[in-house]
């Protein structure tokens, strides 16, 4: 652990040499930096007088301090073994406070689980308890493992080592920036080294999971449904250093479901989702079944169940189909 | 009694995850109490009457309202203890940004939102980097990838808080939040002797008392001129 006083009278330039990210962490915090190799911190600190430091709502001694922090935060980020294997839920009980319906439920890596039960019941609850890494402290009393064992606190608190990332609902984008330009953020607030590859397998990716193509160019507000739904699932896949991605009740119109799941198996992700969709439900190895707040049933998706699953399919490209025609401006034939 | 401050910008969903919070902490039989301050209107008090909790609210009309919270915060922490609250949750709109109610050893909670934009969390002073816990809300309607750039800019501006996303309107989070706020060990009696965590701008000038006209003549006291000149 680097504290305070080891980095107090180092030279700027030092630190940055030896902790390239504390570039953006000063110009985040708008500290003079730049062209000042050969001050040390406290030096720096030091020029800002009484008055300057109420002007700028700066507190030296809270930014040397949190400067350590931040230090150790992505040293630990940067040098960690995050690797998940496997995810345990090991049972609580219901909303009527009668234990679950099973022993324990080893979820590993390459594996898509879907979470069915009618509204209310306890879907995003038991997301949440993921998320949470609960360790009997939520309403259900569920316990969550990682790797088999108890995890350690830092999955719940970190900002940079988080356990999931959650596919959102009703997903709009919000910033003015065209799809490279948002990549690119998110790659650096992700310390990637080699954007440029990155940002252009992201591209590839969504563009094969959405049914019109875009360009790098294209400004992410005018991404249609489907194609912002794309390059969030391909740019989660590929940038997201989580290992388990939640889908809560995700509108999925638009993008070639079964190509998305597979993105996200082939990046070892977890994938959990909670659905009322009948064909990504089958499209799970396995479905958890949810009643009153309680797991009742783990099923393993069946031979026959995966058949019924191709004829889901089947009309759901026929669907597909006539709308991609009807958009077109055709009038519709059988056969 | 637990004090609590929270505190953000207006409309960032301070309301809806303290609601949601509460929820969790009433389940586990602890009584809580709100105060609101604003500046000069707010609703969010029927909000909470609404819903069953104890609430005041003090409007600090012309001052400014973290100044007016910090005048009266030993008032209403004695209303708490008086109504017999585990938990007094104050609830305060930071107007100005260089403002923050917080206090040294009571717990200090920020709510932003996603889409007040990526280069917010380093236009928000103390209010954002001294806060114990950040709370983002609203991700619910932006990217996975909006909210993981998001969430890294706060943790650069403030490494040493929690941050917590919470959904304000399905209350998603406000569970975790709950298990943060109330500590025995922080139990408080009096908040008279503490001190606030940062300063407060010390703005003093003829407009704050009162003045409308405008020129040079009319400025007194605490007066700061813009630089217009090309700077390097
Ligand atoms: N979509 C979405 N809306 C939210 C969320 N949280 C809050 N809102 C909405 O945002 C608006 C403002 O929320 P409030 O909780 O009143 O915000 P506030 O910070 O208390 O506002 P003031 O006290 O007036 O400063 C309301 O319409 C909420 O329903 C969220 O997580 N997602
Ligand atoms: N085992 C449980 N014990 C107590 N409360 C529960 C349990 N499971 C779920 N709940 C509560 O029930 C409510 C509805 O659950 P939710 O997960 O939102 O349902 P769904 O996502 O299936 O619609 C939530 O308030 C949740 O916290
Ligand atoms: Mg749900
Ligand atoms: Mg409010």
């Amino acid at each position: 652990m680097i504290g305070r006083n080891q980095i107090a009278d180092r030279h700027i330039g030092s630190l940055l040499e030896d902790y390239p990210f504390l570039s953006s962490f000063f110009k985040e915090n708008g500290l003079d930096y730049q062209g000042r190799d050969d001050s040390t911190l406290n030096q720096i600190f030091e020029e800002y007088d009484e008055e300057e430091q109420e002007e700028r709502a700066m507190d030296p001694e809270l930014l040397m301090k949190q400067t350590a922090e931040f230090i150790n935060q992505m040293l630990a980020f940067l040098n960690e073994d995050n690797e998940v294997h496997s995810l345990t839920i090991l049972p609580g009980t219901d909303k009527s406070g009668e234990k679950e319906g099973f022993d324990s439920l080893v979820i590993r890596k390459s594996e898509v689980i879907s979470i069915v039960g009618p509204t209310g019941s306890g879907k995003s609850r038991l997301l949440g308890d993921i998320e949470w890494v609960a360790q009997a402290d939520t309403p259900t009393a569920r316990n969550i493992l990682i790797n088999g064992d108890v995890p350690d606190s830092t999955w719940r608190f970190s900002t940079s080592k988080k356990l999931v990332a959650q596919l959102s609902q009703n997903m709009n984008f919000v910033m003015d920036l065209n799809v490279r330009e948002f990549i690119e953020l998110h790659a650096e607030s992700r310390l990637v080294e080699n954007p440029g590859e990155v940002i252009e397998r992201i591209i590839i990716e969504a563009n094969k999971l959405a049914g019109e193509s875009f360009s790098e160019e294209t400004p992410i507000t005018s991404l249609s449904g489907g194609q912002s739904r794309a390059l969030m699932i391909a740019d989660t896949a590929i940038l997201s250093r989580s290992p388990i991605i939640l889908i809560d009740e995700i509108e999925n119109a638009g993008i070639d479901r079964k190509r998305a799941l597979d993105l996200l198996l082939s990046e070892e992700k977890i994938v959990l989702m909670a659905t009322h969709d009948p064909i990504l439900a089958l499209m799970a190895h396995r479905r958890i079944v949810i009643k009153n707040g309680g797991i009742t049933k783990v099923i393993e998706t069946t031979e026959e169940e995966r058949t019924i699953l191709s004829t889901l399919e089947e009309l759901d490209r026929t669907v597909l189909a006539y709308r991609t025609r009807l958009r077109a401006g055709e009038i519709l034939i059988k056969g | 009694m637990n004090l609590i401050t929270v505190s953000g910008p207006p409309s960032s969903g301070k309301t809806s995850v303290i609601l949601k919070t509460i929820e969790a902490l009433t389940r586990r039989d602890l009584k809580v109490g709100v105060v609101k301050f604003d500046c000069l209107y707010t609703d969010d008090d029927v909000l909470y009457e609404k819903a069953g909790i104890p609430v005041k609210k003090g409007l600090s009309g012309a001052m400014c309202p973290d100044h007016y919270f910090i005048s009266n915060v030993e008032e209403v922490t004695q209303w708490g203890k008086k109504e017999g609250f585990d938990l007094l949750i104050s609830e305060s709109a930071g107007l100005c940004n260089r403002c923050s109610p917080y206090i040294k050893e009571i717990k200090a909670v920020c709510v932003i939102d996603n889409l007040s934009g990526v280069n917010t969390p380093k236009k928000i002073g103390p209010m954002l980097k001294s806060a114990d816990i950040v709370v983002i809300t609203k991700g619910d309607i932006v990217s996975q990838a909006e909210r993981e750039v998001f969430a890294s800019r706060v943790n650069l501006v403030n490494p040493s808080a929690v941050i917590m996303n919470i959904n304000g309107l399905t209350g998603q989070g406000s569970f975790e939040l709950s298990t943060l706020l109330h500590d025995e060990k922080n139990a408080v009696d009096t908040i008279v002797g503490k001190e606030l965590r940062f300063t407060m701008p010390s703005a003093l000038c003829s407009y704050c008392l009162g003045e409308t006209r405008i020129g040079e003549s009319y400025q007194m006291g605490n007066v700061r001129k813009i630089n217009l000149e090309n700077r390097q």
